[in-house]
Formats: structure tokens, C-alpha cells, sequence
């Protein structure tokens, strides 16, 4: 399943540690700020990943999307909530053990499942570059509707968060034409 | 080098984004174990991209929506943790139970 | 919008094109852009201008109108044909989007009348909205309601006419709900939308059965399958054919956007909107829209979905015959009006179902004058009055003559008094008809003709004559409101005579005049086939104009007096069906108790379930029992039986309070659920499918 002579593979599978035991930082760590840097590992190792995977377009948006604006975005919501910065116990609900339960059951039924229908299928084209041009094309050829749309979405999104989010949050239009 | 593997590295980030969503008390920790299940998600579509080779790259495609519509998931899921925290002074999913029956 | 698919095209995309045309042809679609241009203007320069962005809309519906009126002229002249459409995206192998316009007579027809009621009404609203709130915000919503309609209008394919379609909903709820602050018009606004939907579903997977059947989303490829019995519609389809399902969820969303009864709830309650935003829904855009669709897809109902005609028929004939009757015991001038306008749209889907085309479309076509005129000189008379309510009005023809002259003159033509455009076309429906062998639907009809010129009469006397009841001094309307009055009532009376089916005196025919069934040929299908009298068939002219004269008269002995109230006069008047028709049949109840029973999340069902359905049992057995132990109490022991039967109260109640504590109302509590039912999905998958 794995061939170890492939240096390709090892370093897929450094990154793949990396990611598990970032991920597991995000959800235990006891401090806030640690969690979010969790999320910044786990996200890095898997843009390592996409390179590996010959994605590297998909590697850039991530690093620039996710660590450059989401990340920022987070630590600003969890300085602004004043979330406790620091050890804090309480993060954690009451329902821990079922939780994980759910959770552990949920991990061995799907790499289960994936692992019946797609264990050997082998991955193709490892560490060679993508055309990233081809994506372009596709991009704003084949999918240009759905792009224009996710973009509208996106925007819609924002100024939604705009106006949910600032202080005087007055309904539109009152007072403005009296 | 197979699928598998990769497959199951993200079965077990989307298990442990499972985890955070339903463990956390912390109302933007769980919107990070939120982005931990998408990022999984991100993982099998470009994972299949790599196994089959799809034309155009249909994989990839998608992984980038995916990736636009959590940005968009966490402005406005912030915006809306912002606004409870304002009104509630608390950011602790277990006191917004107007639900209760 | 266009112009962004424009640019696409001139990076080497498709362009598609059918029939000749000149260059008039090719810049049609500027009519298409100009409101959505407009739209932006209002939004950005509105608040600056003296009307508040007023001056934009009515110059864009003035180049509209103008436009509309070339490209009409034009076809009447020449016939000609014209497609054209733009590639912008593919779906899977074969399926093209596409973005284009259509100029064939019933397209051009439609951008004349939206053009020219379109521009009065906009002219109206200038003197109408003066001084009221968010004036630049209502125009640029008037406008895009407009450019929707034209979008609609203009759609080659039935992809884009569910874009244009859900945008006219979109703007309506806009303006229905204008005045937001009244919890009640926003709520009609909201009512007028989920209706809408509801029917919509109906459309869009109708129209998705008829596309991905034909394998195009055009309506000319749908339509020569259609009207060549192609296999693609015949195949079998729930226990009919593709065809038939199809056409029959097109009607259900036809249904909606033109009000047919049952879904016709949403259009009285859109009178909460502005009186202008009213005219035009029920003259030129919005209600039309159905009766245009049915039209566009008429191929399709004449030649391989005959067996949809009866039900369009039933609902038809239902709605223009009930809905009427509701109008009889409205207060509200407008209501009267709406429900009018739902029993007239009525009478277009009947003759649309029994294969008259032409009778329909010219209904429609009368219709859009009459309507508009009718509601404008409502909103004159409520502008002076400052009232609904015809119970506060009376006796204005002395204070606003322009408004009542046109008004009559309008009424005349609802209630189809020879010679004004309502007799033309309404002869029309009826001789359809009787052609097709619907007696019975016939029969319907000429009672409805009957209804109609009563409540029309009903609200005529109510407004007009007897002593005036309200309070302050009532005033004619200035200018800018009564012009347009004047120039629909002229159009009132002409627009039927562009199709006279003649008159008959001994041998020779005079008189005879039908120019407007040859300009709605389109593409797809020629009208002249249709059935048309060789002239005026004397005895359904006489039962029509028997019913319209009938039914002024005995308006007129009821209300031409003056009424202490209202209401004790219709409660006199109308003695059996009178509480029924106040209720409106009860229909509103019913989509209420429906729309109740199921809105809301499911968290939101079970806390119901958890209050009323477990708590009352839980209640009622602990009830029961206590009963039960009481009863044993007196007859028979009160010691240790007694204890029991209080422990199983006891016991049900802890039950009941067990159970409501599931609903913790914790979001991740119910999140876990969702996993937990995941992972028992995915055993399901991997035990049974190994």
C-alpha cells in the first residue's frame, strides 16, 4: 500500500502526521490562540499535500485564502469575543465521551468504506506540476457560470457579515428618506 | 503510492472536525473544527483529482469553490458569533438555548 | 446584463439566430437592458433629482414604449420572425444555455402593452408617490419590475423565462411590501412570494421534464417536437405522457403568477403595494405572465397535451365564476378590482384551454388597458378621499369628474358594453366556446359576464353616487394622474376594434376587421387556423350583452340608492352566500392551517409535538387517572388503590417531563444526533451492500 523506497512517499507521509496531529491540537487544545495556530499547521502541511498531489494551484489559494485572510479573521474574532487567552478548562462541554464516541465510530466506518472501494487505486502524476493554465481555462471556460455565481456568493456573504456585524445595526432605510 | 492512505488521513481530519464541532464549548472553536471537516473535504477531491485524472480538472475546481465558500461561511459565521457576543456577553454555545423545549 | 453576454459572444461564442430582421431586430435587446440600466441610475442619482429618480424611470419606459412601438409596427407590416440568442454555458453534453430575444408578434405585442401601460402607469406614479416614503427605492423597484417582465417577455428558451419569472416575483415582493412598516403589507408581500414559489416548483420541473426530454431548453425545439408528436414528449411518464405531465406543471406555475384559483390568495393581499405598483401587476406585467406563457407554449396544449385541457378548463372556469362572486362583497375599491382581475384572467386561461388562442391573448391584450385604467382611477379616487374603503366614498362624480368619466368608461369595458374593447374580446372568449362545445363552461361564462357588470355597477354607485360619507374635502387629482387616465380610456375604447369579427346585416358584412390575429402569428404557430367567425354571432353577442346589461341593472336597482351601511346592504342583498364570500371561501384559513402545520425547522415540530401531543397525553392519562382514582376513591377503598392510581399519574407525568427534556435546546446535542444517525447510515451502506 505504501512503498517506502519512493521518497514521494515519505514525505506525504510526514505532512499527513503533521496534519493529524495539528488537527488533533484544534480540537483539544486548551487554549484558543493555540487552536487557531492548530488550524494554521493542519492547513500548511495540507498545502504541502496538494503540491504532492500535483496541485499546486489549489496549494496557493489555501496558504493565501485560508493562513493569509481566514486565519487573521479568526485570531479577530476570538481577541474581539474576548474569549479567554490562556489555559481555560472550560472550553470543553460535558458531552466529551460521546463525542468522541460519535466521532471515533464515524473515522473507522468511513476509512473503512473508503479504503473497501478505493484502497489501490494508485495516485497519478505524483509531484509533476499541474498545467495551471488548464485550470484557468476550465475555470473561465466550462465553469465560468458557477464561478461568477460562488463568486456573487462570496460578496453576498461579506456585505451579509458587514451588516449583521456592525454597531448600529439599524434596519435599512429607516430614518434616511423621513 | 495509492489512494488509500490519503483517504483515510482525511476521514480522520473530517472525524476530528466531527469532534471539535460537537466537544467544543467555545462558539469560534467550533467554527475551526468546521473549517477542519472542509479542509478533509478539500483533501478527496484533489486526492481524486490525482487518482483520476478527471479532464480539465474537475477535483480541483471544486476544491477551490469549496475553499470560496467556507471563506464566505466564516465571515458571515463570525459576523453572527460577533453579534450573539454582543447582545449575550458570551461566546459559550450552551447558553443559547432558546430552543429548549 | 445582456452586455456582459454580449462581450462573451465577442470572444468567439456562439451566436444563434433565426428568421430575418433588421437592424432594429438585432438592438431589440436594449429594450431587455434600459430598466436594469435604469435601475442602477435610480439607486445612484434617485435622491438628487426632483422626483427622486421618477424622471429616470419614465424615460426609460418612454424608450421602451417607443422601441415597443417600432418593433410592433414593424410586424404588423412585415410578419417578420426574429430569434436571436447567445450561447454563455453548456450543461453536461448536449444542453445549451442561452441568452436571447424574440421578436414575433406576441412578443412584440407584449413590449407594446407593457411599454405603453408601463409609461402611463410611470407617469401616474410621478403625481401618485409625491411625498411619500422611499420614493428612489420604489422606482428603481418599479423599473427592474418592468425590465423582468420584458426578460420574460422576451426569453427564446425556458431557462431564461424562469429567470425573468422568478425576477418579476422578486420585484413584487419589493413593492407589495413597500410600506413595511405595516406589519400586514409586508406580510402580503411575503404571502404574495411563498404563493408564487409554491406554483414555481411546478414550473421549473416542468419545464426541466420538457427540456431534458427534448434535450434543449429552446421553446422552438420543444415546440416542433410538440407539434410533430416527437417520441422525446411521448414517452410515458407517471402514468401519462412526458407531454402531458409537463404542460400540466407549466399550468400549476401558470397558475400562481396568474392567480387561478385556488393559488389566486396572494393577489387581493397585494394591494397593500402602492396603487401604481397594482395597476401595473394586474394590467401589464406580473398576472399576464401565465396567460403569456400558456400562449408562448400554445403548440404544445393544442397538439399533444390535449388531455391537461380539461383541468386548465375546470380551474379556468372556477376561478372567473367564484372569484367574481367574491368581488361583490368587498369594501375595498382595490379588492374589487383584484378580484376582478383574477375572475378576467379566468376567462384568458378558458379560452386559452379550449384552443382559443387569439381569443386569450386579446383578452389579455383589452384587458391590460381597462385594468389599468380602472385601477388608476381607483388610486385618483383614493388620492382624494384618503380612503380604501368605499364605504367612506360616495357621491365623488361631482368632486372628480375626469376620474369618473374614465372610470366609467373603464367599467363599461370590464363589463363588456358594446362598443368598448371588453365587448370585442369577451364576445371572443364566448364564441370560442361554443365552438369548442363547452356549453356548460359557455353558460359559466355569460353568468360570469352577468356577475361581473354588477359588482362593477356595485362599486360605480357605491363611489361615485349618492351622498358623499367621508370626512375632509375630496379633490381631483392633479395632472400628472388624470392625463393618463384620459389617454387608457381612449385606448379603452379603441384597443377592441383592431379585431371586429364583423357585423352581419342581411348579405353584407360590415365592419369586419381582424388585423390582430394575423400580427400574433409567431413562429410556432399561426393563429389564423384558429376558429374565427365569418362575423358576430348575433345570439352570443345578445346573451353577453343581455348578461352586462342584466347584471348593471339590478346593480343599479341594489346599490344605485343610497346605502345607510354597507354591509347591511350586502348582508340584504346577497343573503345565503353572503358569509361565505366574505370568508373568501375560507381558502386563506386553509393555506394558513396548512403553512402552519408544516413551516418551521423540524426542531421546531417536535417542541410542538413535545408540548401539545405529549403533554396532552401525558396530561390526559394523568388527568384520566386522577379521575379514574377518584371515582374508585368513592366507590370502593381509599387507601391503597387510591396511592396506586396517584403513583401512575405521577409516573405518566415524570414520563412526559423526561421526554421534554430531550429537547435541550443545545445545538451541538442536536448536531451529535445528526452524527449518530450518519454513522447508523453508513453501517446500513457497508452491512447491505456486501
Amino acid at each position: 500500500m505504501m512503498d517506502f523506497t519512493e521518497p514521494v512517499t515519505w514525505v506525504a507521509s510526514i505532512l499527513g502526521l503533521v496534519i493529524a496531529l495539528s488537527g488533533f491540537l484544534v480540537v483539544t487544545s486548551k487554549n484558543l490562540i493555540h487552536a487557531a495556530l492548530g488550524l494554521v499547521g493542519a492547513l500548511g502541511a495540507t498545502a504541502g499535500l496538494f503540491l504532492v498531489l500535483s496541485a499546486e494551484f489549489v496549494a496557493w489559494v489555501l496558504v493565501l485564502v485560508y493562513i493569509g485572510a481566514v486565519i487573521v479573521l479568526f485570531l479577530f474574532g476570538i481577541m474581539i469575543t474576548r474569549a479567554p487567552v490562556g489555559y481555560d478548562v472550560d472550553l470543553d462541554n460535558d458531552r466529551k465521551l460521546i463525542a468522541a464516541i460519535g466521532a471515533g465510530s464515524l473515522f473507522v466506518l468511513t476509512s473503512f468504506a473508503a479504503l473497501d472501494s478505493f484502497g489501490d487505486t494508485p495516485l497519478l502524476g505524483l509531484g509533476e506540476p499541474t498545467s495551471t493554465g488548464d485550470l484557468a481555462d476550465a475555470l473561465l471556460g466550462r465553469f465560468v457560470l458557477p464561478f461568477e455565481f460562488v463568486s456573487f456568493v462570496l460578496l453576498a456573504a461579506l456585505v451579509g457579515g458587514i451588516t449583521v456585524a456592525r454597531k448600529d445595526a439599524t434596519p435599512l432605510g429607516e430614518g434616511t428618506d423621513e | 503510492m495509492t489512494l488509500g492512505p490519503v483517504l483515510v488521513l482525511a476521514a480522520l481530519l473530517f472525524s476530528m472536525g466531527v469532534y471539535g464541532v460537537l466537544a467544543r464549548r467555545n462558539a469560534v472553536t467550533v467554527l475551526l473544527a468546521v473549517e477542519l471537516m472542509l479542509n478533509a473535504v478539500n483533501i478527496n477531491l484533489v486526492a481524486f483529482q490525482s487518482a483520476l485524472q478527471t479532464s480539465q480538472g474537475v477535483g480541483q475546481i471544486f476544491a477551490i469553490f469549496v475553499i470560496t465558500v467556507a471563506a464566505a461561511e466564516v465571515g458571515i459565521g463570525l459576523a453572527i458569533v460577533l453579534l450573539i457576543f454582543r447582545n449575550r456577553r458570551s461566546a459559550n454555545l450552551d447558553d443559547f438555548a432558546t430552543m429548549k423545549g | 446584463m445582456t452586455n456582459l453576454f454580449l462581450a462573451l459572444a465577442a470572444e468567439g461564442e456562439e451566436l444563434v439566430e433565426f428568421g430575418q430582421g433588421g437592424q432594429l431586430h438585432e438592438w431589440a435587446w436594449l429594450i431587455l437592458v434600459a430598466p436594469f440600466i435604469a435601475y442602477i441610475l435610480i439607486l445612484a442619482y434617485g435622491k438628487k433629482l426632483k422626483y427622486e429618480g421618477g424622471e429616470i424611470a419614465v424615460a426609460m419606459m418612454a424608450f421602451v414604449f417607443g422601441y415597443g412601438l417600432l418593433l410592433w409596427l414593424d410586424t404588423i407590416r412585415n410578419h417578420t420572425v426574429f430569434e436571436k440568442a447567445i450561447e454563455i454555458g453548456r450543461i453536461g453534453d448536449g444542453m445549451v444555455l442561452e441568452w436571447g430575444w424574440v421578436v414575433d408578434g406576441l412578443s412584440s405585442m407584449m413590449y407594446f402593452v407593457v411599454g405603453t401601460v408601463g409609461l402611463l402607469v410611470f407617469i401616474y406614479a410621478l403625481g401618485y408617490m409625491k411625498g411619500e416614503r422611499r420614493n428612489t427605492f420604489f422606482y428603481a423597484s418599479f423599473s427592474l419590475f418592468a425590465g423582468a417582465m420584458l426578460v420574460l417577455v422576451a426569453s427564446a428558451n425556458l431557462a431564461q423565462l424562469i429567470v425573468g419569472w422568478e425576477l418579476v416575483g422578486v420585484a413584487s415582493y419589493l413593492l407589495i411590501g413597500h410600506y413595511w412598516e405595516d406589519k400586514a403589507n409586508s406580510s402580503a408581500g411575503m404571502k404574495a412570494f411563498f404563493t408564487n414559489k409554491v406554483a414555481d416548483v411546478g414550473l421549473i420541473i416542468g419545464a426541466l421534464a420538457l427540456s431534458v426530454s427534448v434535450g434543449s431548453f429552446r421553446i422552438k425545439d420543444i415546440l416542433d417536437v410538440a407539434t410533430h408528436h416527437g417520441d422525446a414528449l411521448g414517452a410515458p411518464f407517471f402514468g401519462s405522457s412526458v407531454a402531458v405531465a409537463g404542460a400540466l406543471l407549466l399550468f400549476f406555475g401558470a397558475m400562481g403568477k396568474s392567480a387561478q384559483f385556488p393559488l389566486h390568495i396572494w393577489l387581493p393581499d397585494a394591494m397593500a403595494g402602492p396603487t401604481p405598483v397594482s395597476a401595473l401587476m394586474h394590467a401589464a406585467t406580473m398576472v399576464t405572465a401565465g396567460i403569456y406563457l400558456m400562449a408562448r407554449m400554445f403548440p404544445l396544449y393544442q397538439e399533444m397535451a390535449t388531455a391537461a385541457r380539461p383541468i386548465m378548463i375546470a380551474v379556468g372556469a372556477a376561478t372567473l365564476f367564484l372569484t367574481g362572486l367574491i368581488a361583490l362583497v368587498q369594501d375595498d375599491i382595490k379588492k374589487v378590482l383584484a378580484y376582478s382581475t383574477v375572475s378576467q384572467l379566468g376567462y384568458m386561461m378558458v379560452a386559452i384551454a379550449a384552443g382559443g388562442y387569439t381569443a386569450a391573448v386579446f383578452h389579455l391584450f383589452t384587458h391590460a388597458f381597462f385594468k389599468a385604467l380602472l385601477f388608476l382611477g381607483a388610486g385618483s379616487v383614493i388620492h382624494g378621499v384618503h380612503s380604501n374603503n368605499m364605504s367612506d366614498m360616495g357621491g365623488l362624480r361631482k368632486y372628480m369628474p375626469r376620474t369618473f368619466w374614465t372610470f366609467i368608461i373603464g367599467s363599461g369595458a370590464l363589463a363588456g358594453i358594446i362598443p368598448l374593447a371588453g365587448f370585442f374580446s369577451k364576445d371572443e372568449i364566448l364564441g370560442t366556446l361554443d365552438y369548442g362545445g363547452y356549453t356548460a363552461v359557455l353558460w359559466i361564462a355569460i353568468a360570469g359576464a352577468f356577475v361581473t357588470a354588477f359588482y362593477m355597477t356595485r362599486a360605480v354607485a357605491l363611489t361615485f353616487f349618492g351622498e358623499y360619507k367621508g370626512h375632509g374635502h375630496p379633490h381631483e387629482s392633479e395632472g400628472l394622474m388624470t392625463v393618463p387616465l384620459m389617454v387608457l380610456a381612449f385606448f379603452s375604447v379603441v384597443a377592441g376594434f383592431v379585431n371586429m369579427p364583423g357585423f352581419k346585416f342581411g348579405e353584407s358584412i360590415v365592419l369586419r376587421y381582424t388585423g390582430f390575429t394575423e400580427w400574433l402569428a409567431t413562429r410556432d404557430f399561426s393563429p389564423l387556423g384558429d376558429h374565427h367567425p365569418e362575423s358576430l354571432e348575433w345570439s352570443l353577442a345578445l346573451y353577453g350583452t343581455i348578461a352586462a346589461v342584466g347584471g348593471i341593472a339590478l346593480g343599479w336597482m341594489f346599490f344605485g340608492k343610497d346605502a345607510a351601511t354597507q354591509q347591511e346592504r350586502d348582508t340584504v342583498s346577497i343573503p345565503v352566500l353572503y358569509p361565505l364570500l366574505r370568508a373568501k371561501y375560507y381558502l386563506d384559513d386553509i393555506a394558513l392551517a396548512l403553512v402552519g402545520a408544516i413551516k418551521g425547522p423540524v426542531a421546531r415540530f417536535v417542541d410542538w409535538t413535545n408540548t401539545y401531543v405529549f403533554d396532552t397525553i401525558v396530561n390526559s392519562f394523568g388527568f384520566a387517572a386522577g379521575r379514574l382514582g377518584k371515582f374508585v376513591y368513592n366507590v370502593a377503598d381509599q387507601g391503597v388503590i387510591d396511592g396506586v392510581f396517584n403513583g401512575s399519574a405521577g409516573v405518566a407525568s415524570a414520563a412526559g417531563g423526561w421526554l421534554r427534556k430531550i429537547q435541550t435546546g443545545k445545538i451541538q446535542q442536536y448536531a451529535g444526533a445528526l452524527v449518530v444517525g450518519a454513522v447508523a447510515l453508513v453501517v446500513g451502506f457497508v452491512l447491505f451492500n456486501n
